[in-house]
Parts: C-alpha cells; structure tokens; sequence
C-alpha cells in the first residue's frame, strides 16, 4: 500500500509540472495584457509596469524564475490587484471553497446514496420511480438554473433563506444545495445500481433461503460492494463540484477561489491563474489518490492493480 | 413495513423542517432597517475594488470607497458639479491668467494623528508622477508644468515640477498653460493626498506592491476610515473621529459590498440588503418602472456611448460614406426601443450637462442625406458597398444595440454589415491595432469640462483609435489651453467638435444615464453627472419607508 501511494504521489508531481508549465504557455500565448484598458497607457508607464512585474524578460527566462519561485512557494503579485499577492488571495479564499465543496459533497451523499439504496431495495415500486425521477431532473438541471430557481423561491417568495453573501452558516444552505442537488442526483443513480447488481448476486439468494434477515443482507453485506460505483464517481464529483463552484460563486456572491479564477482569466493575470490552476490540478490528484486508496480498501479485488 | 424503512430517515427529516422553520424566523427586522437605525449606509458598489491606492487606482467601484476615505484639495459638491467645494483647501487664489494658483490649507488631521501638510501634496504628486510607480492616470497632471516631462523621465529633479509647499498651510502649483477649470480637475482621485509616513514605512514612494493601502495600514483625511475588508465579500468603513469636519457628518458607517452580477445585486437589494445598487439589467427597466417606480433612479451621467470608424479602411476612409452612416440612425428609436434606460440621443461627441458648454445640435436623424451622400460617394441604394463589421466585446447589451444598427442601415442604405464579437482584453487589442472596421465605444470624462472628450482625438493620442488625423483639430485643441478667456476657450472647444463632426471618424449614438434602485431612506444623494457623492452629506432615515422627499 505504501508503495502505491507513494508512485501516485510520484505521479501526481510530474502531472503538477505539465500542468504548470501548459498553463504557463498557453498565458503566455493568449492576445491581450494585465495592463490594458479603455483608457491608454502612455508607452514609458507601460514599459515600467511591465519591467515591474518581468514581463519584459524572454519567455524561458521567465518560466523558469516563476518555475523556480512557485516550489519555493511563492506564488508571485497579483498584476491587477495591486498590493495583494497570489498566496494572499488563496488564503483568503480557499477556506470558503473548501467550506462549500465540502458541504456540497456531504449534502450529495448524504441526500443521493440513502435514495439510491432505498430505490434498490423498493426496485419498481414508487419508492424506486419518484427518487429516480427527481434525480434525472436534478441531473438536467445546470446549476445556473437550479440556483437562481432556489433563490427565488426561498429567498423571495418564501423569504425563508438569504439569497447571497456569506456571512454566516443560513448563507451556506442554498448554495450547497445548488451543487450538492447535482451531484446527489447522480450519486443516487449510480447507488441504485451498485446495490442492485449486489442483491441479484447468488450468494444473496442463498442467504435469504437460509434464513438471514433481510436489513443483514442489505447493511452488511452488499453496501460495501453495492457503494463501489459511487466510490468511483467521488473523484469526477469532487473536480465537478470544484468547477461547478465557479457558477455558484458568482450567483450567491460567496468569495470564494472560483470567482478570482473567473477574474484572473478575464484580466489576464498570470500569476493568479497559474497559482490557481496548479491549485486545482493538485486538489484533483490529493483527491483521485484518496478516492482510490479508499476503492482499494472497499473492494480487495483492486490490490493486485 | 414502509414506515418501518423510513425511520432511520425519520431523523434527517424532522431536523431539516425543524432547521427552515428556525431560518424563517429571522431576526424580524429586515437588513437595510437595522444598518439604518445604527446609521449604516449598504451601498452595491460592483466589484472587489483592486486597490484603495489613489495613485494606482483607474475604476469607479475604487473611487467610491476612496472618497470616503480621503479628501483632496477640493472636495465634491453634494448637488452641483461646477462649484467647488472646500476639501483640505479652505480658500485660494490664481492669477489672472489662471496658470498659477494657490491654497491655502485648513487645520486637519490625518487619521494616524499627522497634520495635514502642504508638503504631503508634493510629496503625494511626484509619487503618482514618479515613472517608477507606473501610475495609469499620471497623465491627469500633465496640466502642471513639466510634470509630463517629470513623468516620462525627460528631466529628473522634481524641483522644476511646478507645483511648492510655500509652507505649511500653503500650496502654490505652476500650471503649464491658463486653466481656469483647474478646481474640476482636482476632484479626481489622482490628485489625492497620500500620508508620507504611512507610504515610507511601507515600501517607500515608487513600490506597486506598497502594503500601506491595506486595512492594517490606511491612513486617510477623509470623513471616514476603514474598519474592515474582507475581500470579494464588504468593505466597512466607519466614522473618523480625526475628520476636520466630523460634525457635519451625519453616517456612521457605510459598507460597501462587491456584487458583479447585476441580478444577484438586484436580488439582494429587493431581499431588503442594500440600500444603493450599483447598476439596474437593462433589460428590467420597464419592470422596475412599472412595480417600483419610486425606487428607480435614472439620471444624467457624463459619458458618450459611439462607434469607433477606421477611417484607413475601405470604404470608410471616405468622409462622405461616415456621414452617410451616422445620418441614416434614428437614434431616438434606438433609445426609446432597445436600450430603454432613459439614455440622451447623442447629437454630438460631448454630452449635453456641462455647465457652460451647450451640446452640439450637428447629428440628426436625416435619412435622405444620408442616401445621397452615400450615392454621391459611390454607392447609390448600397449597390457595390464592401462588407464591413462591426465589432463589439461580448456584450448582450452591446450585441443588442449592434443589431438594431444593423438593421437600421439595411432599411436605410439597402448595406449590409455583420457583427462580431471579441473577449474584453482581445477587443482592446483590436481596437489600438485599427484591427476592424467599426468598433464600439464608450467613454465617461475624468471631470466636468469639454476637454476630457476633445482631447482624445488629436493625431496620434493612445485614445484615438481611428486613425484619424486632423492637423487644423489638432491645432484647435493646442489653442484651446492657451485661450485667454473662458469664452474663447469654449468657442474653440466648439470649433473643434463641430470640426470632428464634419469628418465624422465617429458615429455618436447616445448619451449615457446613470441607473440605480435607491432605497427611499436614504436623503444627500443627488445625482451628479460624475456620479461622485459627497457621504458627508448623506444620511438615513430610519423607521419604515420615508414619505415624499
């Protein structure tokens, strides 16, 4: 097991690298500057900001002193948002992000595997039809639906929840919902179909003629197997709800990571979207590991992979 | 059997009704009622502002919060954009020319315990000319002699910049040419005051990374100071005691909050959060008028919505054709059917507003003119004219009023153009590179004087953009800083524009309102052309919608 984790670990620095350095290129590579605006520049402020910030290095001269700065940990200034640097900003706001991710997640689970588990066990009665049905619905609706119907009704008609900010724990319940409704529906789904496959085994249908209570077939015996799908999902999920936050972000006004993303790849500023995006890709490949090790724990089958 | 399966479920339930029932009781008392009983202004003031520094800051939502936070030499006047308003300046004199002027500095106090010295205006206008700290709108200055060539770094000692602390309490700036609308200029935030010490101690004049506009570290002369910020979410600031007029300051706080999107910003206000918006979807105008009509505020704002001509491409290099062009808009139909927010038809470059200067009359609706000037040039009924575009940064709104114009010349002319759009930053691009054909554009003045627009077209200026070149604009514009009577300037602004508008590198189309939703409470905010409110005079009423007023 150590040895698994370790070469993934491996892995995942090499894929840290490509990343970075495919972000940084591809900066590098689109038209427009930090600085410009509606109103020009005089050409001297100009080269002065730019030799502030090292745009007027080469190409390769830059890549590897940032290159050289980030693993130190420095992730640079922000080149719009003047006395604020990159780590700054991300220490700001990735608490928040994790808040609601983390909340998100919980919510999906927590709302989508006991449905799909109770539409397995209830195969084709309304028990099984209803959760479907609402999930498939929930599986159509994008976020940038779902959230401004939320807001609506319990924020305007019902005037039971607060519609934006995040100033407190009433200002989570709407947008986790948003994301977690999503994800829930598929995490539903999927359930359904773990468990469904367990409880069609043989060895199950021996174990009711031999008398074993049914709860005992359910919770003991066929969860671990009947959760592998979801399992599987977590890491897909995980990455969804980290983009999906970028929609939620800006609709419930919660300052969170998404939004500066947003911002950063608007006004071209490099260093936040390379400090970002080597953020991401680094929670997705954490994530993914977990998400395997814990595969490999549920399902033994794996180890030999 | 079914309820027996629900029970582990029964839990969850009855805790998630419990917990809505709960949030459903919240508090009674809405939001904007709380912070108006405490004083509290809630103001939607658009986005996280990217700095409180007022030698780096270019935007709007930066300007807001700056000035309540900072006072310069002249303040703002709460209804009248022309008079000023004594800031750090209690009284002053110029020559009678108007090159040279003088103020004299009230007793005030910076909110870490300094004096307000003349010498931190020296001090605080060689750091935003200094050509280290790359300072965007250092070009706001260049009206002080040789502060451009200080800025560019033509000459290196700030002792030839005509602007001296005579002593303390008095300020004596040389200006390059004859002003007489100098006050109106030092309203803008580049011509703030900065606290010497507060810089020093934190990276010193000319370092863009400077930490000593943070919330740890301001230090400002205004009615208030910064209590909190926690970015992307308010900014609070509070009453400042060290204020030299903090009697007459009726707020004790106002928070601004950073919403981007219009609707969240419309959902907070109408969820009883915010007392000012920052802007109101075009698109709900209507409604608004219809369902809350006294909330809706529509005014005047100081800026020219038109399209950019390249005038070095085909067909358009052709003076006649631009004309043709222009002609052939009803802008009235425009603004009363597609934008709908109460905007001016432009009938010239330089809004209407401006006291003293009475907005050109040149541009009308005129389609027949249009067509003959479009056949004498070439094309009678829009035969052979080269396909064009327009282009526009991704916009709704601007798509919107593109299609309409499309349409309009199809009617008219019997031409046909197509429509593009670009992202933000690639769209800038295109526009310095004369990389198209037609493009959109706006501009709002930097302070109430018909210069702030007449400039932007002389040969070569970084906010021309058109390619055109006249040499006999130019040599009004230079004139127009060395008139020696406010008369003679304003006939030669006039010249000038009517000039521009004979050639026509610009299609005019409208002048721009400023939209917000306004809670009746609020009392001393009265719309401005700049937009730009005094909070001193502002104040809240609390206890349930004010009646009239």
């Amino acid at each position: 097991m150590l040895k698994f984790v370790a070469m993934r670990l491996l892995q995942g620095a090499f894929v840290l690298l490509g990343i970075y350095a495919v972000t940084f290129l591809l900066v590098a590579a689109t038209p427009g500057s930090p600085f410009s605006s509606e109103r020009a520049i005089a050409p001297e402020i100009l080269a002065q900001i730019e030799a502030f910030y090292g745009y007027d290095r080469p190409l390769g001269e830059r890549f590897l002193t940032s290159l050289g700065n980030f693993v130190q940990g420095d992730f640079g200034p922000s080149a719009v948002y003047a006395n604020r640097t990159v780590t700054q900003i991300i220490a700001e706001s990735f608490p928040v992000s994790l808040k609601l991710g983390s909340i998100s997640l919980l919510l999906a689970l927590l709302l989508g595997v006991p449905a799909g588990i109770l539409a397995a066990v209830k195969r084709n009665t309304w028990l099984d039809y209803v959760p479907m049905s609402v999930s498939m619905a929930g599986i159509c609706l994008p976020t940038f639906v779902m959230g401004p119907l939320l807001a609506l009704v319990f924020g305007l008609i019902l005037q039971w929840l607060p519609v934006a900010g995040w100033y407190g724990p009433e200002f989570m319940i709407l947008p986790a919902t948003t994301l977690g409704l999503y994800y829930g529906a598929y995490f539903a789904r999927l359930t359904r179909g773990g468990m469904l496959e367990m409880l069609n085994q043989d060895w199950v249908r021996t174990a009711r003629a031999k008398g074993v209570a049914e709860s005992t077939i359910i919770w003991k015996h066929c969860l671990k197997g009947g959760l592998i799908p979801a399992i599987t999902f977590l890491g897909p999920a995980l990455a969804g709800i980290i983009s999906g936050s970028f929609v939620v972000e800006t609709i419930f006004q919660i300052p969170g990571l998404g939004q500066w993303f947003v911002r950063a790849a608007l006004n071209r500023d490099d260093f936040l979207v390379l400090g970002l995006t080597v953020l991401f890709a680094a929670m997705i490949v954490v994530m993914n590991l977990l998400v395997d090790i814990v595969q490999v724990a549920l399902n033994p089958r794996l180890k030999y992979d | 059997m079914f309820l027996r399966k629900l029970r582990p479920y029964l839990g969850i339930l009855i805790a998630a009704i419990f917990g809505l029932a709960l949030a459903s009781c919240r508090g009674g008392l809405p939001e904007t009622e709380k912070a108006a009983r405490e004083g509290i202004l809630l103001i939607g003031n658009g986005t996280e502002p990217k700095t409180l520094d007022p030698h780096l800051a270019t935007g709007v939502p930066e300007s807001s919060i700056m000035r309540a936070l900072l006072e310069g030499l002249i303040a703002t006047h709460p209804t009248n954009d022309l008079e000023p308003e004594p800031g750090m300046a209690e009284s002053w004199e110029h020559n009678e020319d108007f090159s040279v002027w003088t103020f004299h500095l009230r007793d005030a106090l910076w909110s870490n315990g300094d004096p307000v010295l003349a010498s931190d205006f020296v001090y605080s206008w060689q750091r935003i000319l200094s050509p280290a700290l790359g300072a965007e709108y250092a070009p706001m200055l260049y009206v002080i002699k040789n502060a451009e060539a200080f800025n560019i770094g033509e000459i290196e000692d700030f002792g030839q910049v005509g602007v001296k602390a005579l002593d303390d309490k008095t300020l004596q700036v040389t200006l390059q040419g004859s002003t007489p609308h100098f006050l109106s200029m030092i309203k803008h935030s580049s011509y703030s005051p900065v606290n010497p010490r507060a810089v020093e101690e934190h990276g010193g004049m000319t370092d863009r990374q400077s930490g000593w506009s943070t919330l740890e570290n301001f230090a400002g002369n205004g009615p208030f100071r910064l209590k909190s910020w926690v970015t992307n979410q308010v900014i609070e600031v509070e009453r400042n005691p060290h204020y030299w007029d903090a009697e007459t300051v009726k707020l004790n706080g106002i928070r601004f909050y950073p919403i981007d999107n219009a609707n969240t910003e419309e959902t907070m206000f109408r969820n009883d959060r915010l007392h000012l918006t920052n802007t109101v979807n075009p698109d709900k105008i209507a409604y608004f008028q219809e369902i809350m009509p006294d909330k809706l505020r529509i005014s005047p704002y100081l800026g020219s919505y038109f399209y950019r001509l390249n005038v070095t491409r085909e067909p358009l290099t052709d003076a006649r054709v631009r004309r043709a062009l222009t002609l052939a808009l009803d802008r009235q139909l425009l603004v009363e059917r597609v934008t709908k927010g109460g905007q001016a038809p432009a009938s010239g470059l330089v809004p209407q507003g401006i006291p003293g200067y009475g907005a050109s009359t040149t541009v009308q609706y005129d389609p027949e003119e249009a067509r003959r000037l479009l056949a004498e040039a070439g094309y009678p009924g829009g035969q052979g004219f080269p396909g064009v575009e327009i282009m526009i940064n991704t916009s709704e709104a601007h798509r919107k009023i593109a299609e309409a114009i499309q349409a309009l010349w199809r009617e008219e002319l019997g031409i046909t153009v197509g429509i593009y759009n670009q992202e933000w930053k690639v769209y800038l691009d295109s526009q310095s590179n004369l990389d198209y054909d037609i493009a959109r554009a706006g501009w709002i003045g930097d302070f109430v004087y018909p210069s702030t627009f007449t400039d932007m077209f002389t040969t070569g200026n970084g906010n021309n953009d058109t390619g055109w070149s006249n040499p006999r604009y130019d040599a009004l514009v230079a004139r127009s800083r060395v008139a020696e009577s406010e008369e003679e300037r304003m006939a030669i602004f006039h010249g000038a524009e009517e000039l521009l508008l004979e050639e026509m590198p610009i299609i005019p189309i409208y002048w721009y309102t400023r939209v917000l939703l306004q809670d009746p409470r609020v009392h001393g905010w009265y719309p401005k052309l700049l937009d730009a409110h005094h909070y001193k005079y502002v104040w809240l009423e609390p206890e349930g919608e004010a009646g009239g007023q």
